[in-house]
């Protein structure tokens, strides 16, 4: 084992204000279980769970109440003891609409309950018994995509994992959930290292972590002092977006992942948020599902910034009066970093696996966009570490015309916002590249339908026949 | 029974929800700051006919500004300072002596045909600055370039009542030209005890555009560029180097003449450098550059002007599309 | 002066013979009845038959792979003069105009938040689920109004409005509406209940004051059930256009305040 500095240095990136301080030094809080939980059946990417318990049922703590539904999916389990209110339509963080379970919590009867899933020995254990676990502790990224574990920890047919690159780098600014997991639970990472590599092969493993957390850095070093083969712990320079998957394979193994729709596997390699990694221990060694994670609620409008453990499902106003209450008005709310966080528009939200932080901002920490022209400065290329050039893009979007932004790459948009971070016009770039991808995603959706549909015109002709 | 508006009532954007804090204003500031020593130099050299130049193309072109913005109805622009900094270029790009009333028809054209017609900021395909130059040396050509003579600030100047002198680019033409150099033999030694010397070049004690005569000043107003990161180095770099390898392989006049007269390293650092009308792309502004320069030197030796930089310029804006279909960056994990 | 003559006739003489063979080998036949459709449909190259415009409806007729009436904005007239150079046989269709169904103004229903960002619909729905308290309602971004190919709809107080009588129900504005709040009906119905949301009455409420409750009164009020006039989705009431309610006393007695007796619909509330 043994640390060095970063070996590749990508191009482009950004300098955000992190705003680190408001939260590093404050050790995780368990938050009391609060009376409503709103448990959500789209935590993870891909096919939300399929909602199994209806109003007025009696669950249990770790109760599947969501099945997996298809194979990039996620089951979702009840993350406290309780009774159903309702099942229904909720508005999620990122904007969207899925079914959620409202639970009415009750507290739980036994303060030292029975393993939720039987306990499993990592050294005896099967790979096939450790990946079932993975998938039914319904662990997902908790970076913030959300993609599911056990999808990524089974690579398929053909392909092998040489690198497991751990993500400690947490570059969002005002986020200290990674930072904090790292510190206090590196025991924890160090196992769920070791179960990784038993479910991909003995593959090297990588731990990136930026400069700005060299407290991290030592936990990380003391943890995994005695550990075999090749490890290496990476420092990487302070630089948004760092934590992007794409750019941490580069700069700690140096391989470059091709356009979508390759995954990093396709060069070999395994990327995996620290916070995921400390999840699969607990899931194999205490029986422990994914039901809490860490969340960093912070901002300048957020009386006592925090990192909170707390349940899946709890609403932010729970989180905000854990903190204290508002300091003062906020005028926007984030769920996630400032960077690639989405706004909300009310407390009344609950988090998810996938929630990383809550910020609350005043109106000075608040800007505007505006919609002038595009002066042709070219910050947006410089800063874009993509190496697209995100001024025509936004220039075509702008007067509608998809096709321009598609030939330019723009499905390769990684959505960092570095590009509209340094936009000396203000303009809505990053907003422009969503629209066009979305509008792209849903055109290819309907030449699929379409494509599907004339196969099964044929296919019904062929059979008459 | 109208339902209440929460009191809680936040912003909803998409991220990123940080922003560095650049502006349009700013950097538009910044060019205007970095012009500044120039513009001081071009008013000690050539005195109050420099400073009521400069006065007067800048107020004419933000009240164009202004007029045009109200005709079109569209919102006022004037606060980004884009006009102030369009007029002070064009002041700098025009002989001191240049009749008043001249200088404000240029920069009605700046602003008016150059810049709001193709909608404005960001949008025109050529620099308003130099198109109106264009426009007012072929439309007053006389005038255009007739030069002041520097006011002699230092003793070895020799005081004559001369107030006009041709500009040393022209002086070079004529000793170093094509004409020149196809007789026998240039009087070079004869040539050179006709130009400035190379302090009064760095200075900008010679005749010239108020704003193109010192190039230490701009070399100075470049840097804070740089330094800023108002401008990349490929454009002034390329065209520079472009200027020097050319008159070192032709011969002639000498390089560091070439570059340091005329509008070279104005053209260079300031009107090239011009975010609408040059390359987005790293590459693309070498090319961009490397073309200036070239084009520049091709007007210089054969060219009916002593001096082809501007027009350089507004033909290089002319193939920056071309220039920006050919340069595309490549996605990283792109083919 | 001769040789000029002679060149300027030789010239001509040249350049005729060229025309001459070019008509002969090169011409492209086309069915003359293919410009004979063209010129009676509209003009207005909407494509809301479906085809990339009026001339690659003209082909599609004439090939017989496109149905006579497929064209709204020409509507029974146009689809007649097409019968009558084709001399297959139109299908009656019946004028119909888009109606946007939604009367919450941005004073009727809240905003839950200030929208930052690109003035587009889908866009903006896809921020924070929109800044509009009601999910089902306008948000007024203009997605429909930017592909009109009439002009017909506009943006008042946060509301997408059209008029009926430049409307040629071309139906791109349904596709572009990403609430699917804009249904193409008949022009002659002028009762339309203006809302598209579903859930339960003190929930809507709770976001507009002008949002459909569901409580049956515009039914109970034309002739009841049996008369068929209105159909129920969730709590929301829809105007059967099949067999539109024709007595306007109804839309006064509405509590909710979301029907309408307009006949251009372009005034509303």
């Amino acid at each position: 084992m043994k640390t060095v500095k970063s070996p590749f240095k990508f191009k482009g990136g950004v300098h955000p204000d992190y705003n680190k301080e408001l939260a590093r030094d404050m050790p995780i809080e368990r938050l009391p279980l609060p009376g409503e939980l709103v448990i959500s059946m789209s935590q993870h990417l891909g096919a939300p769970a399929k909602c199994i318990v209806k109003a007025g049922d009696e669950v249990k703590r770790g109760q599947v109440i969501g099945e997996k539904n298809g194979f990039i999916s996620v089951l979702v389990r009840a993350s406290a003891d309780g009774k159903v209110k309702a099942v229904e339509k909720r508005l999620g963080p990122a904007g969207s609409s899925a079914d959620a379970v409202i639970l009415e919590t009750v507290p739980p009867e036994d303060n030292n309950p029975a393993p939720i899933l039987p306990p499993l020995d990592w050294k005896t254990a099967t790979r096939e018994e450790l990946l079932k676990r993975v998938e039914e502790a319904g662990i997902c990224g908790m970076g913030g995509a959300g993609f599911p574990t056990s999808v990524k920890l089974n690579p398929p047919p053909g392909k092998r994992c040489e690198y497991l690159v751990l993500n400690g780098a947490e570059c969002e600014p005002y986020l200290t959930a990674d930072f904090r997991v790292m510190l206090e639970r590196a025991d924890r990472i160090r196992v769920g290292v070791e179960i990784m590599r038993k479910i991909l092969g003995m593959c090297a493993v990588r731990i990136a972590i930026e400069d700005n957390k060299p407290e991290a850095i030592t936990a990380m070093e003391k943890a995994f002092a005695d550990i075999e083969g090749n490890v290496e712990i990476v420092r990487l320079p302070v630089l948004y977006p760092q934590g992007s998957e794409k750019h941490q394979i580069y700069a700690t193994v140096g391989r470059i992942v091709p356009e979508p729709p390759a995954l990093p596997i396709d060069v070999g390699c395994v990327v995996e948020n620290v916070g995921t990694v400390a999840a699969i221990a607990d899931a194999v060694e205490k029986g422990e599902p994914l039901l809490e994670r860490v969340t960093t609620v912070s901002g300048d409008a957020v009386a006592t910034p925090k990192n909170i453990l707390a349940p899946s499902g709890t609403k932010y106003s729970d989180l905000v009066a854990f903190c204290g209450g508002e300091k003062e008005h906020p005028a926007k709310i984030i769920s996630g970093g400032t960077m690639m966080g989405f706004a909300v528009s009310s407390l009344d939200i609950a988090t998810t696996k996938t929630t990383s932080g809550l910020l609350l901002l005043s109106s000075r920490k608040v800007f505007q966009y505006g919609s002038q022209a595009c002066i042709n400065c070219g910050r947006c290329l410089r800063a874009c570490p993509m190496n697209l050039n995100p001024a025509e893009i936004s220039k075509a979007v702008e007067a509608d015309d998809i096709k321009t932004a598609e030939n330019a790459h723009v499905m390769t948009c990684i959505e960092c916002g570095a590009c509209s971070f340094g936009c000396p016009a203000y303009r809505t770039i990053t907003q422009f590249c969503r629209r066009a991808k979305a509008s792209i995603r849903a055109r290819m959706a309907a030449e699929r339908a379409a494509a599907a549909a004339a196969k099964a015109a044929e296919d019904a002709k062929k059979e008459a026949k | 029974m109208k339902p209440k508006t929460p009191e809680n009532h936040f912003v909803l954007s998409s991220s990123p929800h940080a922003h560095a804090n650049s502006s349009v204003r700013r950097i538009m500031l910044d060019v205007i700051i970095a012009l500044l020593p120039t513009t001081l130099m071009g008013i000690w050299f050539f005195g109050l006919p420099a400073l009521w130049t400069v006065l007067v193309c800048v107020s004419s072109c933000v009240l164009t500004e202004l007029a045009c913005r109200l005709a079109m109805k569209r919102e006022n622009t004037v606060g980004d300072l884009s006009a102030v900094l369009t007029g002070l270029l064009l002041a700098l790009n025009l002989p001191a002596g240049i009749p008043l009333w001249m200088a404000i028809v240029g920069s009605i054209f700046a602003i008016a045909i150059a810049k709001q017609v193709f909608g404005g900021l960001g949008m025109n395909p050529f620099n308003p600055a130099l198109a109106a130059r264009a426009f007012m040396l072929i439309s007053f050509t006389g005038p255009m370039t007739t030069w002041l003579r520097p006011i002699s600030r230092c003793c070895c100047c020799d005081a004559t009542d001369v107030t006009t002198m041709a500009t040393p680019l022209a002086t070079m033409k004529r000793m170093f030209g094509v004409d020149a150099t196809t007789s026998a033999t240039p009087h070079f030694p004869k040539a050179m005890e006709n130009l400035p010397s190379l302090w009064d070049m760095l200075i900008g004690n010679m005749p010239g555009c108020i704003g193109e005569v010192s190039a230490l000043a701009l070399a100075i107003g470049c840097a804070y560029l740089l330094w800023r990161k108002v401008i990349t180095w490929h454009i002034p770099a390329s065209f520079i180097a472009t200027v020097f390898v050319y008159s070192l392989i032709a011969g002639g006049a000498p390089a560091y003449a070439q570059v340091l007269t005329g509008g070279v390293m104005l053209g260079a650092c300031f009107m090239a450098t011009d975010y609408a009308t040059s390359p987005i792309t790293a590459k693309g502004k070498l090319v961009f550059g490397v073309g200036c320069g070239l084009v520049c030197m091709l007007i210089r030796q054969f060219g009916g002007y002593p001096e082809g930089c501007s027009f350089a310029i507004l033909i290089m804006n002319a193939v920056c599309p071309l220039i920006n279909r050919w340069t595309q960056p490549k996605p990283f994990g792109a083919k | 002066m001769i040789i000029a003559i002679v060149c300027i006739a030789g010239i001509g003489l040249v350049a005729a013979v060229a025309l001459a063979l070019a008509d002969r080998y090169l011409a492209v036949k086309e069915d003359p009845r293919i410009g004979m459709v063209t010129a009676v449909l509209p003009g207005a190259n909407c494509g809301g038959c479906g085809f990339a415009g009026c001339d690659a409806y003209a082909r599609a007729l004439v090939a017989g792979t496109a149905p006579n009436g497929a064209c709204a904005a020409g509507g029974d007239a146009c689809a007649a003069e097409v019968a009558k150079i084709l001399g297959v046989a139109a299908t009656a269709t019946e004028k119909r105009v888009a109606l946007v169904k939604c009367c919450g103004t941005r004073s009727e229903a809240i905003r839950v938040g200030d929208y930052n960002g690109i003035c587009d619909c889908a866009t903006a729905a896809m921020t924070a689920g929109g800044d509009k308290g009601c999910k089902f309602g306008c948000l007024g971004y203009g997605a429909c109004a930017n592909v009109c190919p009439k002009n017909a709809i506009t943006i008042h107080d946060g509301l997408a409005k059209v008029d009926k009588r430049l409307c040629i129900g071309c139906g791109k504005c349904v596709k572009a509406c990403p609430k699917n709040l804009i249904e193409l009906v008949p022009a002659s119905a002028t009762i339309h209940v203006l809302c598209n949301n579903p859930v339960r009455g003190p929930e809507v409420r709770k976001v507009c004051g002008v949002g459909c409750m569901g409580c049956h009164l515009c039914e109970k009020n034309s002739g009841g059930k049996e008369a068929g006039h209105f159909t129920f989705q969730g709590f929301l009431a829809k105007v059967n256009y099949e067999n539109p309610p024709t007595d306007a006393t109804i839309v006064s007695k509405c509590p909710a305040k979301c029907m309408i007796e307009d006949p251009h619909f372009e005034t509303g509330h």
